[in-house]
């Protein structure tokens, strides 16, 4: 896909990644780490869209709430009830930071969908991060609640003792790959998406396909919009299930 | 972004400026990525910790006890109702009841005046009925006293043209047996 010399002759060129990369907002030049680049800006976007839904929208503090304050209620309350019902009533004090997971997972997917805008949700090394901070904090969280007894976890008492020391290793094994099936997961339904939106979107120049393309794009974007709300949506709820794990490891 | 062919400063993009392979994979960027998500991150917790949620659970939890509050005064409002409406209902029947009561006296009372003007009035019509008989009475007296005298006066008056003489003696008591008869 990235043949982009021998592309450059024929008529249709597909460039479906390089809505992905990476580049200084001002001039040109390395990326350091410290680089103001798109990513700053989208993930700075986010942090605005996030002040303006949570916090303006709900400063009336009405008691019959207008629309941006339904929103912001219907937010907590959404996320609330999923810490309470998946990872249980002593889970509550972690709910500040599933919250700010979901808020920041949930604003930029959409944000990611408006037209030239750069996904940072996109990007495996965004959503490694997450998934690690999640991993280690419930391990840490495990260990620190439940001591040694933590382990117990892998150690399944329901089953027959023979079975116990392989179905321990299988779930030793499906412990350590969860940060990568919760990263991987994330950014492979952004990336997939809006790379097959570019891709239909480069079909549009063909005369004779282009309302095929249109329409392809709009139920892919409808499809996206979709997929937005749910990859949060199941972000957030692996991390209560994950918690609830590490608050009560026993099964 | 294809014409950008001055850009490349980084191993992941070519000379025109695209991407080479997936940029999720480049490392190049990486730092810099995590660096501001670590930034947004922290910035999202203190907007939300510090700001957001403490108002909406207070909004929320504020509403909630507005419901509970109006919900009791409504259960209060509708026992009041209800007892209005019992009250209500009491009253009417006692009114009813008082009603009929009247109007039951003031059939009794109706009905006793009726009596009374109707025995008052049989009496006045006996009365009248007796004067009348006496009345009778008196003109069939006076009627036989009448029929006596012309009866008489006839009897003598046929005798004289009979040539007959009268006897006023026997005249009356011939007359008298013949009326009698």
């Amino acid at each position: 896909m990235a043949n982009s010399a021998d592309a450059k002759d024929e008529g249709l060129v597909f460039h479906p990644m390089d809505q992905f990369i990476v580049e200084p907002l001002f001039g040109a030049g390395p990326v350091h780490w410290y680089t103001v680049t798109n990513v700053t800006l989208w993930m700075a976007l986010s942090v605005v869209a996030l002040i303006l839904i949570m916090v303006v929208g709900t400063s009336k503090r009405a008691l019959v709430p207008s629309r941006a304050q339904s929103i912001g209620e219907l937010a907590y309350g959404f996320v609330h009830k999923m810490v309470e019902d998946v990872a249980g009533k002593d889970a509550v004090p972690y709910f500040p930071y599933i919250m700010t997971l979901f808020m920041f997972i949930v604003l930029s997917n959409f944000l990611g969908l408006l037209p030239m805008s750069f996904t940072t949700t996109s990007h495996i090394a965004v959503t490694a991060v997450m998934a690690m901070v999640v991993f280690l904090s419930v391990t840490i969280i495990g260990f620190a609640k439940n001591g040694i007894g933590f382990l117990s976890l892998f150690w399944i008492s329901s089953a027959p003792l023979a079975l116990r020391p392989a179905l321990a290793l299988i779930e030793i094994i499906s412990y350590f790959v969860r940060p990568v099936s919760h990263s991987i997961r994330l950014a492979g339904n952004m990336m997939a998406g809006h790379a097959v939106i570019k891709v239909f979107a480069a079909f549009a120049g063909v005369a004779l396909i282009s309302p095929l393309s249109v329409v392809a794009i709009t139920a892919m974007y409808a499809l996206e919009t979709l997929v937005s709300f749910i990859q949060a949506y199941v972000f957030a709820i692996l991390t209560c299930v994950y918690l609830k794990d590490a608050l009560h490891p026993h099964h | 972004m294809a014409t950008k062919s001055d850009v490349s400063m980084s191993t992941c993009i070519d000379s025109y400026g695209s991407a080479i392979g997936m940029p999720q994979l480049c490392t190049d960027w990486a730092s810099n990525q995590i660096f501001w998500l670590v930034v947004t991150l922290v910035a999202i917790f203190f907007v939300l910790s510090r700001l957001a949620l403490p108002r909406i659970s207070a909004v929320l939890s504020e509403r909630q006890g507005t419901i509970t509050n109006d919900l009791a005064a409504a259960e209060n409002l509708k026992s009041e109702a209800e007892q209005a409406e019992e009250a209500y209902k009491k009253a009417l029947e006692d009114a009813r009841l008082e009603a009929s009561k009247i109007i039951e006296s003031a059939k009794a009372e109706i009905k006793q005046e009726l009596d009374v003007a109707i025995e008052k009035a049989d009496a006045d019509i006996s009365v009248k009925a007796s004067a009348s008989e006496e009345a009778i009475a008196e003109i069939r007296k006076d009627a036989l006293v009448n029929v006596k005298s012309v009866a008489k006066d006839i009897t003598s008056e046929l005798v004289k043209v009979l040539g007959g003489k009268v006897d006023t003696k026997t005249l009356t008591s011939v007359v008298n047996a013949k009326m009698k008869g």
